[in-house]
């Protein structure tokens, strides 16, 4: 059985950059909402080192930077919920955010954590997909520090698996500022308002115009391995005129492009009825916008 | 034996150190090494606030937390709170309006309507409901604890009844 052997509390991103390049067998605590109750519970092992991210400033703040919003790894989901910027350019996220858990988790749980833990049901994950949020990972793999950036579609592999290399650090997201007539939604059903892991979860977003959305992404949670964006659905609802008859096949289009299972919270069959049921709803407020 | 690391931080007002073991939860710290033991241990995942605590200002779930995390931060608890004048009112509303019943629950209750009346003090009945929606009482005696609430928030309407 391997213990832990380090204790590290990095305050900077390089130092966290060069502990993660050392070893590969770190593991990153932010707010700890998921990592404590995981590795109480047995179902991960905290790794030879863990390194408290906390104190790395850099990972910090929601600002305008190049045409985008940049949300700091760290950025607690209260942060989110009170920034002015969030509410004045994209305040999907504040749905998502009056959502999740409690007023006690959203004080302390991470949007990075959120991201990183990659849960299908994340609540945060499905609204940063419809706005083409990318991931930052910094790394310092030959001395400099060096970041790129990734799609957040490509990011999720499975549940709880990303492709974040060992070595790498989520740094930030970074979504582009929404244009003139942009339009984006969030619904996640679950039994109570609070502290419930979605059933299911859709976002619908594009620009509106007349009546039809361009630029369409739908994405769902809770209803595949990891949280997807929907491809035919998007194309089976670019720039069509929200009429009843397309709003029914959007969203039979839908419903036949989750692939749920069944477990605790719901049957697949009962996912698969609100995903057609839900897209359906949200197509019937978006052609009354 | 497990990795220990040492801590400073402030504990109701009162700066102070501790040895931790980097695993632990804040919980564990302060009911075993501290030896306050107002803060409850419910679920252990967060979904019951019986833990709550405020840590620089903020309600969090102490279950959730690692105790290495309080290092440089300014944690208040249950018995901190006794000690403030400023949450005399809502102390005694719980006792006038019967808010209490197994008490487990009570101390996470207090906590959390503390911080929710900290950032909103004119939380009516219906932003009281969502404020405690973190911390369950299974006696369910929430009409009572939001009417004590209620009581002390500037609006002060109880009407918690729907």
């Amino acid at each position: 059985m391997t213990e832990i052997e380090q204790y590290v509390a990095p305050s900077s991103l390089e130092q966290a950059a060069e502990y993660l390049q050392r070893s590969g067998e770190v593991t990153i605590l932010a707010g700890g909402t998921d990592l404590m109750p995981q590795s109480q519970g047995g179902r991960l092992k905290i790794k030879r080192t863990l390194m408290n991210i906390q104190h790395i400033p850099e990972l910090k703040g929601i600002a305008i930077d190049g045409g985008a919003i940049r949300i700091g790894a760290l950025a607690t989901i209260t942060e989110i919920m009170q920034s002015e910027l969030i509410k004045k350019h994209l305040p999907i996220l504040i749905e998502a955010c009056d959502h999740f858990a409690s007023d006690q988790i959203r004080n302390a749980a991470t949007l990075g954590g959120n991201v990183c833990n990659a849960s299908p049901a994340g609540d945060m994950l499905v609204p940063l997909l419809v706005l083409d949020a990318e991931v930052e990972l910094a790394s310092k793999p030959d001395g400099g520090l060096t970041r790129r950036r990734l799609p957040l579609s490509e990011f999720f592999v499975g549940p709880g698996k990303t492709r974040r290399a060992p070595s790498e650090l989520l740094a930030g997201l970074r979504i582009g500022l929404p244009g003139a007539h942009h339009y984006a939604r969030f619904f996640k059903f679950g039994t109570r308002p609070a502290l419930d892991i979605a059933t299911i979860s859709i976002g619908i977003a594009g620009t509106l115009n007349n009546g039809a959305l361009s630029s369409a992404r739908v994405a769902f949670g809770a209803v595949a391995p990891v949280p997807m964006r929907a491809p035919r659905t998007e194309q089976a609802l670019e720039a069509r005129r929200l009429d009843a008859a397309t709003i029914e096949a959007v969203a039979g289009v839908a419903r036949d492009e989750v692939t749920p299972i069944d477990d605790v919270r719901a049957s697949a069959w009962y996912r698969k009825e609100l995903i057609h049921n839900i897209t359906k709803r949200m197509l019937d407020h978006v052609a009354q916008a | 034996m497990s990795l220990k690391h040492d801590i400073e931080f402030k504990l109701n007002g009162v700066s102070r150190c501790a040895s931790v073991r980097v695993d632990m939860s804040a919980l564990d710290m302060l009911r075993d090494v501290a030896g306050l033991t107002g803060t409850k241990y419910g679920c252990g995942e967060g979904e019951c606030g019986a833990c709550t605590i405020l840590v620089d200002g903020l309600s969090l779930n102490s279950c959730l937390m690692f105790a290495v995390d309080c290092h440089g931060r300014d944690v208040v608890t249950i018995e901190g709170l006794a000690a403030d004048a400023k949450a005399d009112a809502l102390r005694a509303a719980f006792v006038e309006h019967g808010a209490v019943q197994c008490g487990y629950c009570t101390p996470g209750m207090v906590m959390q309507a503390s911080h929710l009346l900290a950032t909103h003090p004119d939380a009516d009945a219906e932003a009281i409901k969502r404020g405690i929606e973190g911390n369950l009482c299974r006696c369910t005696g929430y009409t009572k604890i939001v009417e004590a609430i209620a009581s002390v928030s500037r609006t002060g309407k109880p009407g918690a009844r729907s």
